[in-house]
């Protein structure tokens, strides 16, 4: 199993605010990892980072063992890193099925196509037509990671995509999602419930305050391990 | 009979500005740029058609095929020298930088050719006066009606071109969030570079259509400017046939005007703009055309 992704000291601000500190990890390909922490530990910023969408300050982010450096997000999504972004981000004019195609921009052939999402969401099949603004949470949110899907990625990242769903649709996006994890497809993904993070994923590295504190093999660690680094009750530092 | 024939011509006349309002509106739409050097631009390709009809017997009609891909490389060239980078500086730079550029284009033109006014009319036979005669009081022009037809194929054309293909898609996705467009493999500037050129060849189109139809002068751009401004704003909802609609009210009304007092060719449009302006701001907020949504 080789290096997909490494992510090395890497460093990211918002102006004044230093979210990310010095965190650096490894994901091997086909490989699922989970990224959990409090709100404001730098999850959010870590993906966009690694996606292009938000300069780094320092560190290195390696794709294939080459560094990225400043390549921006559009090139990083035609080598195979696709990100869903929290909130969506859906174009609201645009109807589902258009949403869809404007991943194909991305110029990589694969498994994915419309009609393949759309198997993989049935709750978009009668929605295909409708403007994406219009969409229920649950649709939304699946027309996002379809969106990402188009692209055909070999490293996908998940940035909370059970926000603001009911319990329904979490599972019936983690049932569909499953299809793509069994597929060979390299996850990172954030996620608030530990428990379900803990089941879907290979391994897990908790943030706190810009920094991993704890990662492991999920199997190997307890919830409360987790829960202590969560909120910072030991420090047990793993960078 | 005589306002039937002036309600007629306004229309006619209505397509010229649409044609014109069409690149204007099409830039605010993708990239919230109000291109202030829009008017002359399309009279540097209208003397771009000249040089080649006058130095060079290349009918207009020819000339089109070199002047519209050149205008597409200045659009292009446009926005990555000058619009991208002062998109960077907040909603006033562009409107500066280009408002600095058409002085630039219009004092250029102005040191090239001098105060002559032209006309591309001479170079296109007699379609500059054909027309046909629809009742002993009404004839239309085949130019205007060429115009005319012409406004209505680029928009439908434009209007399909956004809905259906995937660079038109890519396009209405940059004009709703730039930000976000990166994530599905789309390259903003790109996309907005090549927007600017397709904006640039609607205005060649219509440079030629002022040019074939009217006079012109280097200082010319600035009433072009005005009048594109007026259709894309009374056209306002926001589809490229609103566009069409606001050039045909901006048209009939000058008319119209034209029709009460002899004088009354600019005041009719300058006041309908006015009155729907009132209109809307007082329907709370002006509304521009936000999104290029089909």
């Amino acid at each position: 199993m080789t290096a997909l992704l490494t992510v090395e000291n890497l460093d990211a601000r918002h102006g004044l605010l230093h979210a990310v500190r010095g965190v650096g990890f490894t994901v091997r390909a086909g490989e699922t990892l989970a990224l959990v922490g409090a709100n404001g530990a730098g999850k959010t910023t870590l993906l966009r980072a690694i996606a292009g969408a938000h300069p780094p300050a320092g560190g290195r982010v390696l794709f294939h063992g080459r560094d990225l450096d400043a390549m921006p997000a559009h090139k990083r999504v035609a080598l195979g890193i696709a990100l869903v972004p929290e909130g969506r981000k859906l174009f609201g004019q645009l109807t589902v099925e258009e949403n869809l195609l404007l991943g194909r921009a991305a110029g990589r052939a694969g498994a994915w196509d419309v009609d393949t999402v759309i198997a993989a969401f049935p709750n978009l099949a009668k929605r295909r037509h409708a403007r994406a603004g219009t969409l229920s949470g649950g649709e939304a949110q699946a027309t996002a990671i379809g969106r990402a899907l188009m692209t055909n990625p070999e490293l996908l990242l998940l940035d909370e995509v059970s926000l603001g769903l009911s319990p329904l649709a979490v599972d019936r996006v983690y049932a569909s999602l499953a299809t793509t994890m069994s597929g060979g497809t390299t996850i990172v993904l954030v996620e608030q419930d530990l428990t379900r993070a803990l089941r879907v994923a290979d391994r897990v590295v908790c943030m706190l305050e810009g920094r991993v504190v704890l990662s492991g093999r999920a199997a190997e660690l307890t919830r409360d391990e987790i829960t202590d680094a969560y909120f910072g009750l030991r420090g047990k530092v793993a960078a | 009979m005589i306002w039937l024939n002036q309600l007629i011509q306004g229309v006619l006349l209505g397509g010229y500005y649409a044609l014109i309002a069409c690149g204007l509106s099409f830039m605010y739409g993708v990239m919230r740029i109000i291109n202030m050097a829009h008017g002359s631009l399309a009279i540097l390709a209208a003397f771009a058609l000249f040089v080649l009809a006058d130095q060079y017997d290349v009918s207009p009609f020819v000339g089109l095929l070199v002047v519209l891909p050149a205008m597409a490389a200045i659009g292009w060239v446009l926005h990555r020298a000058v619009l991208d980078r002062s998109l960077n500086g907040g909603f006033l730079m562009p409107i500066l930088s280009t408002f600095g550029l058409s002085i630039v284009i219009d004092n250029l033109l102005f040191q090239a050719f001098g105060a002559d006014t032209r006309s591309l009319a001479p170079y296109i036979g007699t379609l500059s006066y054909d027309s046909w005669t629809i009742t002993d009081d009404i004839s239309v022009g085949q130019l205007a009606a060429g115009t005319f037809g012409l406004a209505v194929l680029l928009l439908g054309g434009l209007q399909l071109f956004l809905s259906r293909a995937p660079l038109g898609r890519a396009i209405r996705a940059v004009a709703e969030d730039p930000d976000t467009v990166g994530l599905v493999g789309i390259d903003a500037r790109r996309v907005s570079a090549i927007a600017s050129a397709i904006a640039l060849v609607t205005v060649g189109i219509a440079g030629a259509c002022l040019a074939m139809r009217a006079t012109f002068d280097p200082y010319a751009g600035a009433p072009q400017l005005i009048f594109a401004f007026e259709a894309a704003v009374i056209g306002g909802a926001g589809s490229l046939w609103g566009t069409l609609l606001g050039g045909v009210v901006l048209g009939v009304a000058q008319s119209l005007g034209a029709q009460i007092i002899p004088q009354g060719f600019l005041i009719g449009g300058h006041a309908a703009f006015l009155a729907i302006l009132l209109a809307r701001l007082n329907r709370g907020g002006l509304r521009w055309p936000r999104r290029w949504a089909a």
